[in-house]
């Protein structure tokens, strides 16, 4: 760029195509202003149109969304969405990506990341109590995926670590479509009084605008710019637009943030995320219709000269901008002072609809609000992959032929099957005093203690199945929910909420627009047969590498309500005398399984759909069990299919030498029966004197009960049909491999 | 019983000490800031609680050992005032003085989280007094720098004055001796890298043990 252009200088449509910018989009501008915009103001519009500030692609698709719920206080289009959790106490919570910034920069990219969700949900005046993440990587073909694996999570571990959140779940998966964009999914919950919900708005004509946190920098100019960018081999080298995280100031900032908010000296807050102070601004006053007038000079820098574009567009972490009455600005900075932090005075609340920024005495910036916050929306065509079909096609012949024992190897041998203690050890999963259960189990559980004398216990879930996703994206969306809401049954939760972040490849190729309105409308069906409110959410396009776009990837974020004060039921053959029982159809589906992407070594097969109804009955059905006092283990089939639920709970048994014999029931299709993945389905290990109540429990709600076999001490796995032994596998060398497989990434 | 529960800049689990000694009860439980310097005298137990206390930027509890509230903690400690502390503070302990040794990065060089065995070594200590010898307590981890390094000069010292209250059953951070916890001379300073805090009443009671012990000491009412 040449060395000529000043913030004042009259930009141009050549400069304004290197920003992003459209010429429909520029000349939209330029008309409504009457005039041409200088560069600072081309700068805030390249930041305000970029796909990752506008969700000018995908905002149409969200009227789609259930969001409205007695338990909602706040939905979408704030920093994250609220619900009432009852006795005057709410939870505010979202998910958010960071995935180009952790390909660029793994540690960094990662650890901001938690930063910006942590700060989305303080800002509403919510005390971070809980996060979780869901990353998908890329296979160990590529040579980078190790050390990609082992930045992000070290970033994630070090940030939440420091800060003090305990990461009580998640989810991690490997793919190749992900290899060189990974996807870091991180989500917070915070709980607040219901009546101290803050929000992001520029309120009360006169009121003070104040900074607050670490000083500006140019670190991540144009970052939002970027995330609405594919990645091409050599953008690999665009290091300087990631920010650098600093978890200590987070730390300070968000007890100093919610100590004034206490104090009732904060009006309205918002984080400097994505394009920092611009969206920040803008966004503030376009919530409350009124005006702003900001000096930039007294922005505090921590580099000298800088340009009112880079001021404007900064990405540097753990800085807010909030608003204040001006008495109120004293207090405010002591209270600042007290935990070693700055606020600065830079501006006022002003009527009317314009944004002012002077710099220098000169006016630099002066804008419409609306013209920034209501960008054009984009026309995307969309149309389904025309290879559908084929996609669809699975091989049966092939499947059942090949004898058991190898079909078994090959899944044993699944990357996606894997003991996640590697990574989970690193995150600090207790802090706060508040963890019930969660990291290894089916979703993490914890109490809320902030409430007095009471305490309500809340289970978190994230799930997506990309495979199912990119065969069938409906279904994907479908699942992704029901998944959630069958883990979060299983701890005797009632889903009371969503956040979901909707990660695509670019928006400008048709089919991943018909992958992202399909997956939309899968999500919302389960949402609406579950009647769980969408509350907030995170759109990522432009996921795609040298022009191949990654497996739609809509991640869910469930949040359950338990409300009795049971103990939480286990997910794991707790002793080695269980029976055993399957919950739900004996198949599954074998159309987008572990098993058959292992077997085929690519995605095939139309996934089964995902019976809502039954669903609801099978929640019902484990809301019984828990009334009546019957202690169980039980664990949801998914990824791997029955034989790899089964071995998961073994593997998490307290004892070492916990066999299982497994009866293949007669009539059923082994291959179906053992590795299909049709939702939903249940395994359940019960003492035997409770098989009768179980049985009718399940007759009542309608669900179908198998009986399955029972558990032993003889350290084995034997599967038999008809009497006769069809596979004999040694349990302590299974759970050997799947103990080591992710331990690779960490060497 | 007065309690104070210090917060340094970057502690993040003062609130759950708090939480944790308002369930065990006996306890009226203040909180202290690290820019102060109250008279403690009217304190049982003073507690430095665990997190990132000036985000480890320099050494862990280096710059939080020079804050201003513990020269009146090193004075409550020399004067036999209790003190204890976890993690960052057992870390804070030892770069004040209070404690011998040091505790540097996890031999692993990761952050671990998770519950491990400790053998109590000597239970000759208002820590440990309610605790049979030799037994074993479930506690959480959770800790990037728990690695305790002494010299063997040193070490042999902590033997012979009944110093090793806590080591771990399998060393998880690669600490000489598997030392997960120690106490001064005179006993009335302990530091230890498990949490009690976070075994009251989630997933281990273990950490009631402690307290239990302490209570009993101090003639707490239970």
């Amino acid at each position: 760029m040449s060395t000529k252009i000043t913030d004042t200088s009259p930009s141009t449509l050549e400069l304004a195509k290197l920003l992003g910018i459209s010429g429909v989009e520029y000349q939209h501008v330029c008309q409504s202003l009457e005039r041409v915009p200088n560069y600072a103001e081309l700068s805030i519009f390249s930041a305000m149109f970029s796909e990752h500030c506008s969700y000018k692609s995908s905002k149409k698709f969200f009227k789609r969304f259930p969001t409205t719920g007695k338990r909602v206080l706040q939905g979408p289009g704030e920093n994250a969405g609220i619900l009432d959790i009852g006795l005057g106490w709410a939870v505010a919570f979202k998910m958010e990506s960071h995935n180009h910034p952790s390909f660029i920069e793994p540690y960094q990219g990662a650890a901001t990341g938690m930063g910006g969700i942590l700060r989305d949900v303080f800002t509403m005046g919510a005390r971070p109590i809980a996060s979780m993440n869901a990353l998908c990587f890329g296979t160990l073909d590529f040579e980078r995926t190790s050390s990609i694996v082992k930045g992000v999570v070290k970033g994630i571990g070090d940030y939440g670590n420091c800060v003090g959140v305990p990461n009580i779940a998640g989810q991690t998966l490997f793919h190749s479509c992900y290899n060189r964009n990974p996807l870091v999914n991180a989500f917070t919950l915070g709980v607040v009084r219901s009546n101290e919900i803050y929000r992001g708005t520029a309120q009360g004509i006169g009121n003070a605008v104040v900074y607050l946190g670490a000083k500006t920098g140019r670190d991540g100019v144009h970052g939002a710019t970027m995330a609405s960018k594919e990645f091409s081999s050599e953008k690999e080298l665009e290091r300087p637009t990631v920010q650098v995280g600093d978890p200590f100031t987070e730390k300070l900032l968000l007890e100093a943030t919610l100590e004034a908010m206490q104090k009732g000296l904060i009006v309205g807050i918002q984080d400097m995320g994505a394009a920092g102070l611009t969206s920040s601004s803008f966004e503030m006053a376009y919530r409350a219709k009124s005006g702003l007038e900001i000096d930039l000079d007294k922005i505090p820098t921590r580099e000298p000269e800088m340009a009112a574009f880079e001021l404007l567009l900064s990405e540097s972490q753990e800085r807010m901008l909030l608003v204040t009455q001006p008495e109120k600005v004293e207090a405010l900075k002591g209270v600042f002072e007290k935990w070693d932090l700055h606020a600065e005075e830079i501006g006022k609340v002003v009527s009317g609809n314009r944004v002012k920024m002077l710099k220098g005495s000169q006016v630099v910036v002066d804008l419409p609000v609306e013209l920034v916050t209501e960008p054009l929306m984009a026309e995307r065509p969309s149309s389904p992959p025309v290879d559908l079909k084929q996609r669809w096609f699975l091989d049966r012949n092939r499947m059942l032929v090949a004898p058991l024992n190898a079909k078994f190897q090959s899944l044993m041998e699944e990357l996606n099957f894997g003991n996640p203690e590697p990574l989970i050890t690193q995150y600090d999963s207790m802090v706060g005093n508040r963890t019930v259960g969660g990291a290894q189990d089916d979703a993490g559980v914890i109490r809320v203690r902030d409430m007095g004398q009471d305490e309500v216990r809340l289970a978190l879930k994230t799930d997506c199945n990309p495979r199912v996703s990119w065969l069938w994206p409906r279904e994907g969306g479908r699942r992704a929910v029901a998944e959630c809401a069958i883990n979060l049954a299983l701890k005797g939760a009632e889903p009371i909420g969503i956040t979901d972040c909707l990660n695509f490849g670019s928006p400008e190729n048709p089919e991943v627009m018909w992958q992202f309105s399909e997956s939309i409308e899968g999500i919302s069906e389960s949402c609406e047969a579950l009647k769980i409110p969408v509350i907030s959410g995170n759109v990522s396009f432009y996921n795609d590498t040298d022009g191949k776009p990654i497996y739609p990837t809509p991640m869910i974020g469930m949040v359950g309500i338990i409300d009795d004060k049971l103990p939480l039921p286990k997910s794991n053959f707790y002793s080695t005398q269980l029976d055993l029982a399957l919950i739900g159809p004996a198949e599954g589906g074998l159309g987008g399984s572990l098993m058959a992407s292992s077997w085929f070594k690519r995605e095939c097969g139309q996934p089964e759909e995902t019976d809502l109804a039954l669903l609801e009955r099978m929640m019902k059905f484990l809301q019984r069990l828990r009334k009546k006092r019957i202690s169980y283990g039980a664990h949801d089939i998914s990824d791997g299919g029955l034989i790899c639920s089964l071995l998961e709970m073994v593997f998490q048994s307290p004892h070492d030498c916990t066999g299982v014999e497994l009866l293949v029931p007669s009539g059923v299709d082994l291959d179906r029966f053992l590795f299909g993945e049709t939702i939903p389905r249940i395994v359940l290990a019960f003492d035997s004197v409770e098989r009768g109540d179980i049985e009718n429990l399940a007759s009542q709600a309608g669900v179908a009960f198998t009986q399955l076999g029972q558990t032993n001490d003889s350290s084995q796995l034997v599967i038999r049909q008809g009497g006769a032994q069809i596979l004999v596998s040694k349990i302590p060398d299974l759970k050997a491999s799947w103990n080591q497989r992710w331990n690779k990434f960490f060497k | 019983m007065k309690a104070g529960v210090i917060t340094f800049p970057g502690s993040n689990c003062d609130d759950d000490v708090v939480d944790s000694l308002k369930r065990i009860g006996g306890f009226e439980v203040e909180k202290l800031w690290h820019k102060d310097t109250p008279n403690l005298d009217s304190f049982s137990l003073i507690v430095l609680p665990g997190g990132f206390s000036y985000g480890d930027y320099l050494r862990c509890g280096a710059m939080a050992a020079r804050s201003p509230i513990m020269e009146k903690v090193i004075d409550f400690a020399h004067r036999g005032g209790f003190v204890l502390g976890i993690c960052n503070g057992f870390q804070i302990l030892c770069e004040s003085g209070l404690l011998p040794g040091a505790l540097v990065r996890n031999l692993n060089l990761n952050f671990i989280c998770k519950d491990i065995l400790v053998s109590v070594n000597d239970s000759d200590s208002p820590w440990t007094k309610m605790i049979e010898p030799h037994s074993h307590l479930r506690l959480p981890i959770a800790h990037g720098e728990g690695r305790y390094i002494i010299d063997e000069p040193g070490y042999e010292e902590l033997v012979n004055n009944g110093q090793i209250l806590f080591t771990y059953s399998e060393n998880p951070n690669g600490s000489t001796h598997d030392i997960a916890g120690i106490c001064n001379k005179t006993k009335n300073v302990f530091g230890l890298m498990p949490h009690p805090e976070r075994a009251t009443d989630l997933r281990s009671q273990d950490g009631m043990k402690i307290w239990n012990s302490l209570k009993s000491y101090l003639g707490c009412p239970s």
